[in-house]
């Protein structure tokens, strides 16, 4: 009896209506409105100033519906920068490596980490912990003159080859794995004679496919918005990613507000239409990376 | 709450052996024996699979990370002590003359106040604002929750140039939205957001906040959503109001987050420079410097001044006080928690 009584309270909510704290205030509502309202209307406003052209936006009382030369800005920025769609297709290109790359590299590290016992394993994944708090940009300087070294200036393997594998994409995955993988499968198929590759590519990489998808979109999405690095490495417009490109229609002398906000557009609007589709996903994996207790 | 079914169902499953009472602290015996064994597992690994492929399983992630992370690294504290030019073909030794330049460095003070002052605006307000969206989001009664959780985490997705570009628009003097709806709100605004030190830093915290209030509302929803349920059913037993539960339950069972974003938020706060380029046009931060950030100098420093060995002793310098930041932050979380269970 005495065990049942410990156990009442976790089991016993779901019978019992919901306590009074509970309850939803009106006023909620209205605060998510106005966030939810705020954290899309940047972007609404892109397409309004490309949209509207410069003289538009510039009177007492600017328009706040979209004009009729949305098409005529992308145009004008496809004109203003030639190389515009292939620099997109480059971002598509590496992001894609990247993102594969990182899946891979960062979950079989993870499955070791979490679920293989070598000798100086603990040792090894806080030195990853550890690594995470290093800043990026201390190593910046020699890591431009490695890649000059290697000839890889101006070249995309500047961008693919040190984004490959993170800490924190291992660390990640090392967190998942230990929750969401039993032990008890891997020690069965381990007695069928399964080996220990097998067991990380036919049982664990499934079993974890939804968070190595997420893993995959963030590191995509690194690459897509990355802007300074590519800006440093990359010179030849041929090899620009997409931010370089929208950073290029930006003129010292003039501010062409369309055309930037044009380009800014032309840079967004994919992975608006991407989270249109993988939003859900990539909420569930930001609460599940997030720390508990 | 998984953990209490699994029991009760393991009790069902096998009732009791016949070598032991029927009491139920006896039956609950071997599930925490396995429960141990099974964290043992976790610890240890699993025993039957072969330890040593895990080398070969990490070493992917440590090669890399060695040539293209740890190697410029600490090439870079090599250069920190040089005058090192990219053009010149030998380089000079020269000390601590780079850090000794580094503290009578003017410029140097002026990125290292604006950063500490853009961290503050938009590290404090967004926290609270987060944790405030979270309790919001965490009700069960909400409706539409799916939507909002998503609609909030829009702005993480996108560039920080795209969005600093209409942001720059959107602060403008003249014809910017922010000083125009100022103005219907009765306060007729002529805010010069870009020119002016403390506007400027405003309108990039703004940006800052922008782009990370939800993501880290989602931080702090997920960690509120694994407070136990019964905390608050007994502090609703004791009397407490709403306000008292938020108080005594769920911020100190938060104390984790608040810690794990504090340092997030001030080393990425630390970094902040694509916001500040993006505003400005060049590297130097605004046209009296009003919104040089200290990474925005090291690169300023790296590849405009050609000063490279200046730049690495900027980066020291961060690094430094990343690591002072994170051990102060740890230093008051295990403080307050030994605290408390005293």
């Amino acid at each position: 009896m005495s065990t049942l009584k410990l156990d009442e309270p976790m089991v016993k909510p779901q019978k019992r209506k919901i306590p009074r704290w509970r309850k939803m205030n009106p006023l909620s509502y209205i605060l998510l409105g106005l966030v939810g309202f705020i954290s899309v209307f940047p972007f609404y406003w892109m397409v309004i100033v490309a949209s509207n052209g410069n003289d538009e936006i510039s009177k007492e009382t600017p328009t706040l519906l979209i004009g009729p030369r949305l098409f005529e800005v992308i145009k004008h920025v496809f004109q203003a920068n030639e190389y515009f769609g292939i620099a997109m297709w480059n971002t598509v290109f590496v992001g894609t490596i990247v993102a594969a790359a990182q899946v891979f590299f960062s979950s079989i590290a993870g499955f070791a980490f979490a679920k293989l016992n070598f000798k100086g394993r603990k040792f090894l994944v806080l030195f990853v912990v550890g690594t995470m708090m290093l800043p990026s940009q201390l190593g910046i300087i020699p890591l431009y003159m490695l890649m000059a070294n290697l000839g890889w200036i101006n070249t995309l393997n500047a961008l693919i080859v040190p984004a490959l594998v993170t800490a924190f994409g291992v660390f990640w995955m090392r967190q998942i794995i230990d929750a969401q993988v039993p032990n008890e499968l891997l020690e069965a198929a381990s007695i069928d004679g399964a080996g220990v590759f097998r067991i990380y590519w036919r049982i664990v990489f499934p079993l974890i496919l939804q968070s190595g998808f997420v893993l995959g979109l963030f590191s995509f999405l690194a690459v897509w918005n990355d802007f300074l690095w590519p800006l440093l490495v990359l010179n030849d417009p041929q090899q620009f990613t997409v931010q370089v490109a929208v950073n290029q229609l930006q003129s010292a002398y003039t501010i062409d507000y369309a055309l930037n906000l044009g380009g800014a557009f032309l840079a967004t609007a994919p992975l608006l239409l991407l989270f249109l589709f993988v939003g859900r996903k990539l909420v569930s994996g930001v609460m599940d990376g997030a720390v508990k207790g | 709450m998984s953990n209490a079914t699994s029991s009760l169902d393991t009790r069902k499953r096998k009732p009791t052996n016949i070598f032991k009472s029927e009491d139920p602290h006896k039956a609950e015996k071997p599930k925490r024996k396995k429960d141990k064994e099974r964290r043992k597992a976790t610890e240890n690994g699993i025993k039957a699979l072969n330890p040593n492929w895990g080398y070969a399983f990490v070493a992917p992630f440590f090669v890399m990370f060695l040539i293209f992370g740890l190697a410029p690294v600490i090439y870079s504290i090599v250069i920190a002590f040089y005058n090192w030019d990219p053009l010149g073909d030998e380089q000079q030794f020269s000390g601590l003359m780079n850090f000794t330049d580094l503290i009578v460095d003017d410029q140097f003070w002026t990125a290292l106040r604006n950063t500490f002052s853009i961290w503050f605006f938009s590290t404090i307000p967004q926290m609270i604002m987060a944790i405030g969206l979270a309790s919001i989001l965490r009700n069960p009664r909400l409706k539409g929750a799916t939507f909002w959780r998503t609609i909030l985490l829009v702005p993480n997705i996108t560039s920080v140039l795209a969005i600093a570009i209409v942001f720059g628009q959107l602060f403008g003097r003249d014809f910017g939205l922010v000083n125009l709806a100022l103005t219907y709100l009765g306060m007729p605004a002529h805010i010069d957001w870009i020119a002016e030190p403390l506007p400027s830093h405003i309108a990039i915290a703004t940006m800052i906040t922008w782009r990370w209030l939800g993501y880290n509302s989602l931080i702090f929803l997920a960690s509120m959503l694994a407070i136990p349920s019964y905390l608050y059913e007994s502090a609703e037993l004791d009397g407490a109001s709403k306000w008292q539960q938020f108080r005594y339950v769920t911020l100190p069972q938060l104390r984790n987050t608040i810690t794990f974003v504090l340092i997030v938020g001030t080393i990425g706060g630390l970094q902040v420079f694509a916001e500040p380029l993006t505003l400005g046009g060049n590297m130097s931060g605004g046209d009296s410097r009003q919104f040089s950030t200290l990474t925005l100098f090291l690169y300023e420093q790296a590849f405009v001044n050609n000063r490279w060995g200046y730049a690495a002793a900027i980066g020291i310098f961060i690094t430094i006080i990343v690591i002072i930041i994170s051990a102060i932050n740890f230093a008051i979380t295990r403080r307050i928690s030994s605290e408390e269970n005293d």
